[in-house]
C-alpha cells in the first residue's frame, strides 16, 4: 500500500478529543516554575523538561498513529512534513513549517510562529539559559524513537529569549531498519 | 481566542509531571512530592480563577464562591459541572463528580525505568501502588481547587476521597 501523503492535519483534528489551551498553557508554567524553584538550577531544569517530553513522546505517538492514520513515512523529508503539518495540529492546533534542509536530507529546521507553550509568557531575568519549550524537543525525540529514528533535536531560534520565532533543529543520527524475527528462506 | 489543544497534551503532562516528582525527583520521600504537586496545581486554579472572574463583581458569600466552582469553573476544565454539592453550614463543603474525566487517565505505569533498584524491594501489591499513584495524582486537581479559592478570597484546605468510586468528591474546608 502507497503511503498516505501528508494531510492539512484537519480531518484528524476532528477525531481528538480538544480542551481549552489556557489550561494546558498555565498547567506546563506552573510546571516550569515549580521545577525551578525545586532543582534550582536553570541547566538541571533544561534537562528534566526534555526527559518529562521524551516520556511523553513515547506514549504520544501511539495516539498518534493510531489517529491519524498516517502509514510509514517513505523517507526522513515526509517525516518531518508529517510531524510539522499533523503532528503539531493534532496535539496543539498549530502547524510548523520545514525548512532548511542539509544536502543529504538528514538534518532540518521544524520553525513555529504560534506556540501554545509560551502564551502569555514572560522570562524574569533570573532565567538566562532557560530554553522554556524544551519538553518539545524531548517529545520529538521521544517519538521518533518509537518509530526507530535516533534523532537530536536543539533549539536554534526561541521568541522567549529574543528571537522572532520558535525554531527546532531535528538531525537524523541513525535510522534502524525494520526487522524481522525471522527469515524468509529462498 | 479560544485556542485549543488535545485533551492528551493536557493528561500527558500532568501524568509525567506526577511521575517526574514521584518517581526522579523525590522518589524515596513522596511527603515531599505530594506538597510540590499540589503547589503546582494551586498555582494553575489560582491563574484560572482570576481569568474566569475578570469581569465579575465579587461574589458575596462563601456559598456563591463555591457554586461558582462548581458550575462555570468546572465546566471550563472538565466540560461539565460538578453533580452533587453538600455542606454542613459549617464551613465544610463536599463536591462530588460522578465521573472526574482525570481518574480515568491513572493507571500503574510497569515501567522498569521508574523502577528504582537500590530500594528494597517493594511489599506493596498493585492494588496499593494504584491507589498510591491516583492519590497522588489527586493533589493537582486538590490544588486547583485551593488555588481558585485563593483568589477569590477564601483560605481552604482541599483534599480527594474517592472511596465511592467512579465518583471522587473533593473536600474543602474553609479556614475561618
Amino acid at each position: 500500500m502507497a503511503p498516505l501523503a501528508p494531510r492539512s492535519g484537519d480531518p484528524i483534528v476532528a477525531n481528538v478529543e480538544r480542551v481549552n489551551a489556557e489550561l494546558f498553557t498555565l498547567t506546563y508554567g506552573a510546571i516550569v516554575r515549580q521545577l525551578l524553584t525545586d532543582l534550582e538550577e536553570v541547566e538541571e531544569v533544561n534537562k528534566q523538561l526534555d526527559q518529562m517530553g521524551y516520556n511523553i513522546g513515547i506514549r504520544l505517538i501511539d495516539e498518534f498513529l493510531a489517529k491519524s492514520g498516517v502509514s510509514s513515512c517513505v523517507d526522513f523529508k515526509e517525516t518531518a512534513e508529517v510531524i510539522a503539518k499533523v503532528g503539531f495540529k493534532t496535539f496543539l492546533g498549530v502547524t510548523a513549517s520545514v525548512t532548511n534542509w542539509d544536502a543529504d536530507g538528514t538534518s532540518c529546521s521544524l520553525v513555529l510562529e504560534e506556540n501554545p507553550l509560551v502564551d502569555f509568557v514572560e522570562l524574569p531575568d533570573t532565567c538566562q539559559g532557560l530554553y522554556y519549550c524544551n519538553i518539545l524537543s524531548g517529545v520529538i525525540r521521544g517519538a521518533l524513537e518509537i518509530v526507530s529514528m535516533k534523532t537530536e533535536v536543539t533549539w536554534v531560534r526561541d521568541m522567549l529569549r529574543g528571537d522572532d520565532a520558535y525554531e527546532l533543529r531535528v538531525k537524523l543520527l541513525k535510522q534502524v531498519p525494520e526487522e524481522y524475527p525471522y527469515k524468509n528462506d529462498e | 481566542m479560544g485556542r485549543e489543544v488535545s485533551e492528551s497534551c493536557v493528561d500527558s503532562l500532568v501524568i509525567e509531571m506526577v511521575s517526574a516528582y514521584c518517581n526522579r525527583f523525590y522518589a524515596s520521600k513522596p511527603e515531599l512530592a505530594a506538597p510540590r504537586i499540589e503547589a503546582i496545581g494551586y498555582q494553575v486554579g489560582h491563574q484560572l480563577s482570576e481569568r474566569y472572574t475578570i469581569e465579575r463583581p465579587r461574589f458575596s458569600d462563601h456559598l456563591e464562591a463555591i457554586k461558582f466552582i462548581c458550575k462555570d469553573f468546572w465546566s471550563e476544565l472538565f466540560k461539565k459541572q460538578i453533580d452533587n454539592l453538600k455542606t454542613n453550614h459549617r464551613g465544610t463543603f463536599v463536591l462530588q463528580d460522578n465521573r472526574f474525566r482525570w481518574l480515568t487517565r491513572v493507571s500503574i505505569d510497569p515501567s522498569p525505568a521508574n523502577t528504582d533498584l537500590s530500594q528494597e524491594p517493594s511489599l506493596a501489591t498493585d492494588e496499593s501502588k494504584t491507589a498510591q499513584a491516583t492519590s497522588m495524582h489527586l493533589y493537582f486537581p486538590c490544588g486547583i481547587i485551593r488555588g481558585a479559592l485563593s483568589n477569590l478570597g477564601i483560605p481552604c484546605a482541599v483534599s480527594a476521597d474517592i472511596s465511592n468510586l467512579p465518583a471522587c468528591s473533593f473536600v474543602v474546608r474553609i479556614k475561618a
